[in-house]
């Protein structure tokens, strides 16, 4: 279980988060939506210890994240996948380096880390892309490597951060899908932060909509999908003022 | 006034802790030679091929123009054999490790610093630490372990290359034999003259990568900021190696 418990953090004196508190319930895949800069990465970074927080914590089983020290933190980090905003492949290594980066960190032998790298490349759908780098493919399928490289580690926690935002609306169909098989492959525990309200209802079991720093509400789809708060009603149906 | 100044030194106090914060944590990653080992030989592969051409070019010139000019000073009053003596203290002593030092931190200092800002502002940095990797480890031990390995190795070799075209460049062009040229040489040659310019070499190539690599690391800011990182790096290790050059010939030379 993932808590963000009275969570502050504010950049040069602005305030960012203020107060976030917030549950992820074991093996549910919960989608925080919000406007662009209200702070959906800089939530995310601080679960993985990323950044660290003015005031508050977040609380990943027991466990008070910016309290770890080293060993302890990258015990954690072994545990979550973090697929980032705009993948962060590392552009000197190829497709099936990036994949297996994280397994060789944890010592696996040769053959299974290949194993896992073509299971992984298999689930997002880039069999036989091993050889290529990064700069050679599309924005889609660096996102799916960066799915593959978080997901190759079998995490029990996995972090996407905006999956979807710049994709066409087919190949964002694809990158749900690929959310719900992942889950139902890994069993994982899921945060999704995104804008794109179509993704949200797909993949997430339980929505909540981050605002001026704190939880506006949060709940499940169709609830907040009947939602009355007009701060809400106007960000999920994506009006203007 | 007053507060200006005030919060000028408490940055850079903070800049300074920032600094000591960093080597402490790079210190720290030393044990991690499983991670740290494989990756400081791609990187003195790198440092060499990226350095010594520029390097020993520039060797090359200096030799030449330092054999002309102390003929040229010289102007008969002093024995002509003293251009080998001349040649060979000034390249070794200081043209040497400093003119390659420069050229260093134009190249290998700008390009970490350049490498592991787009690094830092891709998330590529943050990605790393996600896999439970330490950046410290990863990215900054194998580039300083490398540019201090290598860099008494580069300054060596154009100390060797500044001596030889000065040689070539005696015999050509200023009627000297070789026996005299090797006589002034060998002159007031201590064994000190050696170890002294590698050693201040080896100083200059940690300070060089060390602050690409710092300089790089606090990039922000998308393309711009990794141009004005690059930028930061190339002068702030240029200066770094001027004071430290004064530094060695202060404590080491009197
Ligand atoms: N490392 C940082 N240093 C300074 N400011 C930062 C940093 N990271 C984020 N910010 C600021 O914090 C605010 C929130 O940023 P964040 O990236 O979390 O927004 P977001 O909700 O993820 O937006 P988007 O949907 O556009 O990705 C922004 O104003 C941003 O400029
Ligand atoms: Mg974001």
């Amino acid at each position: 279980m993932i808590e963000f418990q009275d969570l502050h953090k504010a950049f040069a004196a602005k305030p960012v988060l203020d107060g976030l508190t917030l549950e992820v319930r074991d093996r549910e895949t919960l989608v925080i939506i919000g406007y662009s800069g209200s702070g959906k990465s800089v939530a995310l970074k601080h679960i993985v210890g990323l950044l660290h927080p003015d005031a508050g914590d977040v609380i990943v089983d027991g466990r008070a994240v910016s309290t770890l020290d080293r060993p302890a933190l990258t015990a954690l980090r072994r545990e979550i996948g973090f697929v980032f905003q705009f993948a962060a492949l590392f552009d000197s290594l190829t497709v099936a380096d990036n994949v297996a980066l994280g397994l060789r960190r944890r010592g696996l032998a040769e053959e299974e880390m290949a194993e896992r790298v073509r299971e992984a490349l298999a689930l997002v759908d880039l069999t036989g892309t091993d050889e290529r780098y990064p700069a050679e493919l599309s924005g889609g399928m660096r996102k799916r490597v960066g799915i593959a490289r978080a997901i190759a580690l079998r995490p029990r926690y996995v972090l996407y951060d905006e999956p979807t935002t710049g994709l066409d609306p087919v190949t964002s169909a694809v990158m749900d899908r690929l959310m719900v098989r992942t889950r139902e492959h890994l069993g994982a525990t899921g945060v999704v932060v995104t804008h794109d309200m179509r993704s949200a209802y797909t993949v997430g079991d339980r929505i909540a909509m981050l605002y001026e720093g704190r939880i506006r509400q949060v709940g499940t789809v169709a609830e907040i999908q009947a939602s009355e708060d007009p701060v809400v009603r106007q960000f999920i149906e994506g009006r203007a003022a | 006034m007053i507060e200006r100044v005030g919060r000028g030194t408490v940055r850079a106090i903070n800049a300074v802790g920032r600094f000591g914060h960093f080597v402490g944590d790079m210190v720290r990653a030393v044990p991690d030679v499983a991670t740290w080992g494989r990756l400081t030989l791609v990187q003195m592969r790198r440092v060499g091929v990226d350095s010594l051409p520029v390097a020993l070019f520039i060797a090359a010139f200096t030799g030449v123009v330092l054999a002309l000019q102390a003929s040229y000073t010289f102007t008969g009053t002093v024995p002509l054999y003293f251009v080998g003596t001349l040649v060979g203290k000034t390249m070794m002593l200081e043209l040497g490790p400093v003119l390659a030092g420069l050229a260093l931190a134009g190249r290998v200092g700008a390009s970490m610093a350049a490498e592991l800002g787009t690094m830092k502002v891709t998330e590529q940095v943050d990605a790393l630490e996600t896999l439970a990797y330490d950046p410290q480890s990863f990215l900054v031990l194998p580039r300083v372990i490398a540019g201090t390995a290598m860099f008494p190795v580069i300054v060596a070799l154009a100390i060797l290359t500044g001596i030889v075209t000065g040689w070539l460049a005696s015999i050509v062009l200023l009627d000297l034999s070789t026996q005299e040229f090797i006589k002034g040489l060998k002159l007031f040659y201590r064994f000190k003259d050696t170890w002294f310019g590698l050693f201040k070499s080896a100083t200059f190539g940690f300070t060089i990568t060390l602050v690409g690599c710092v300089v790089g690391l606090r990039t922000r800011g998308g393309a711009e900021g990794v141009g004005r990182s690059t930028t930061q790096a190339v002068v702030y290790s240029a200066i770094l190696l001027l004071v430290l050059d004064a530094f060695w010939a202060l404590v080491l030379l009197r």
